[in-house]
């Protein structure tokens, strides 16, 4: 009876969370798939009210038996979808990089740090990160603006005479995303390195080698594993970012989140919005399975 | 090693926490200055504060996002510590690793994507866009986080211990909310919070999954900030910011006494 209460409760412990996954996260995609193979002459008109929007997505879906791959023709002859991929991947790349660059640092210090003012170094890593996303760009804005705080004190100091124009260019892109995802990078880091056992450094420095070498052939190849997880947690939603280069970006810079929003949300062309979507996650799948597999092998690693 | 602890290490740690703060300390100054012009000081002032209680809008987004992130974060606390258990609990069942992809996805899935194919899935089923969209929109992608957070507690969980009870005759839902729920809590409370503050944060999934009389908060910032930066704004990102940080401080005493007293009974019992 036990066992058999048990198998059930097993079962619904399951089921319930698989179910929500497949129809609410799952579906979607197959649903976005569908879409965008279809024809965009079929595209919703602009200003219809919200139930005919819903026919008109249905009688859409009716007529998946003609599947056109027009909507992907159309993304890779227009280099305007072909830039903003490869400015989001280049983009992404490079503030990824000094992420890590800006990261690394932090996390070491704090996991040299004594055991006793560790949490607490811990906690002011995680707490911006409670604190709202879009608050956090916002911030940047009224920082980095012509008449903003940052010249008005480059201005005051001197080094400048002219104010310095960030915002609305890709720096302030940059910015905004090493600032934004800093919290992602340092933790995974962080734990990689506070794992660590120090006596694995004393015993290269007793035999030796020089600080520097020591950390290069011991604590960083150790770290790996923190960098890796850390990368790709900025990596990955970087790409694909919106609110950033929205607020900070200028209208030279293009991004593949903010092109998608624009084709949804301003040109009302839903399959080609579509299209743009699977594109991404086909970008996207490489980076986010090598992930999986690295979060999986630290979960067994743990075991 | 506390010794090793070096000047490195401390310049570091205060330029990258000065990074990390500086922002936010500017943003909150500036939500009590008197000027209209946000980067110019001209004298301590609430008024913008007062402003804000009067505007409409903002009060009702303010509404409509509590109640979205509250009933969210609960949905999802409860789906994502099923998720979690099902995880460590079962390493072998048919589509395990579907289902493990499906709950570790979300966590870096850009949120355009998922904003987009939530609504074409609403719009397939013929939802009608508002309340309830955002919401099961919240709960599928913050019932990752919080099963990531609960599954790193579960993983250190003894299993023999609800085997015990299991043994002792205790039915298997007895077993969990007697023996192993009291042991995760901490963590599925953090899990509720992080799921709350996903939800109450969240700009671009609810503008996709949202319908007229359901604009949330962050959807009322955002077309104002694109309209311009008013101290309006500053107030209201200040008061958000203090209610996370005051749920953040309450939750790491309120852990931190557990973990005390976790200690406490393990002492007593060896």
């Amino acid at each position: 009876m036990g066992r058999f209460l048990s198998a059930l409760a097993g079962r619904f412990v399951i089921a319930v969370p698989y179910l929500w996954l497949l129809v609410f996260f799952l579906a979607p995609f197959l649903i976005v798939f569908k879409i965008s193979l279809s024809e965009p002459a079929i595209a919703m008109p602009p200003y219809q009210p919200v139930f005919d929007f819903a026919q008109g997505v249905k009688t859409l879906i009716d007529r998946i038996g003609d599947l056109s791959f027009a909507n992907y023709l159309w993304l890779t002859g227009d280099p305007l979808y072909r830039n903003a991929y490869l400015s989001s991947i280049w983009i992404a790349g490079v503030s990824t990089a000094i992420t890590l660059a800006v990261g690394y640092p932090i996390a070491y210090g704090m996991a040299r740090a004594p055991a006793s003012v560790r949490p607490t170094l811990l906690m002011l890593v995680i707490l911006p990160f409670w604190t709202s996303f879009l608050i956090r760009v916002y911030a940047w804005i009224g920082i980095l603006k012509p008449e903003g705080l940052l010249n008005q004190f480059l201005l005051y100091l001197g080094v400048i005479d002219q104010p310095l124009v960030i915002l609305n260019t890709t720096t302030a892109i940059y910015i905004g995303i090493v600032y934004s995802y800093l919290p992602f990078m340092v933790l995974p880091l962080y734990a990689a390195l506070e794992k660590m056992d120090n006596s694995l450094i004393e015993a290269a420095r007793d035999l030796g080698c020089p600080p520097l070498a020591a950390f290069w052939k011991v604590t960083f190849p150790l770290s790996l594993p923190g960098i890796v997880a850390g990368c790709m947690l900025v990596f990955i939603p970087a790409v694909g970012e919106f609110v950033i280069p929205d607020l900070l970006g200028g209208s030279e810079t293009l991004m593949i989140g903010k092109t998608l929003w624009n084709e949804f949300f301003n040109n009302r062309d839903w399959p080609v919005s579509s299209a743009v979507a699977v594109v991404l996650l086909l970008i996207l799948v490489v980076p986010i399975a090598f992930f999986q597999r690295s979060q999986a092998r630290a979960r067994e690693a743990e075991k | 090693m506390a010794g090793s602890w070096g000047r490195f290490n401390i310049v570091s740690l205060v330029l990258g926490f000065a990074f990390l703060y500086l922002p936010i300390v500017l943003l909150v100054v500036y939500s009590f200055n008197e000027s209209r012009l946000v980067t110019v000081w001209a004298g301590f002032s609430t008024k913008w504060y007062v402003s804000l209680f009067s505007n409409r809008g903002l009060m009702d987004a303010a509404w409509v996002t509590a109640r979205v992130a509250f009933l969210s974060a609960t949905v999802a606390t409860v789906l994502g510590t099923m998720a979690a258990v099902a995880l460590t609990r079962y390493t072998r069942f048919r589509g395990r690793l579907l289902f493990s992809g499906m709950v570790f996805a979300p966590l870096v899935m850009p949120e355009v994507i998922t904003g987009l194919s939530l609504l074409l899935l609403f719009v397939a089923m013929n939802f009608d866009r508002g309340f309830f969209t955002v919401t099961i929109a919240h709960i599928t992608f913050s019932m990752c986080f919080v099963a990531v957070v609960v599954q790193s507690r579960l993983v250190t969980f003894d299993e023999s211990l609800e085997e015990a009870a299991l043994d002792l005759g205790a039915t298997p839902a007895r077993a969990f909310f007697q023996v192993t729920l009291p042991v995760i809590l901490p963590a599925v409370i953090a899990g509720w919070m992080l799921a709350f503050t996903l939800s109450l944060d969240d700009l671009v999934i609810a503008s996709f999954t949202s319908g007229p009389g359901a604009t949330t908060l962050p959807m009322k910032i955002y077309s104002q900030v694109r309209l311009g930066v008013t101290p309006e704004i500053n107030a209201i990102c200040t008061i958000l910011i203090g209610i996370v940080a005051i749920g953040v401080i309450i939750a790491s005493i309120v852990t931190k006494r557990q973990e005390i007293q976790r200690r406490r009974d393990e002492q007593a019992v060896a």
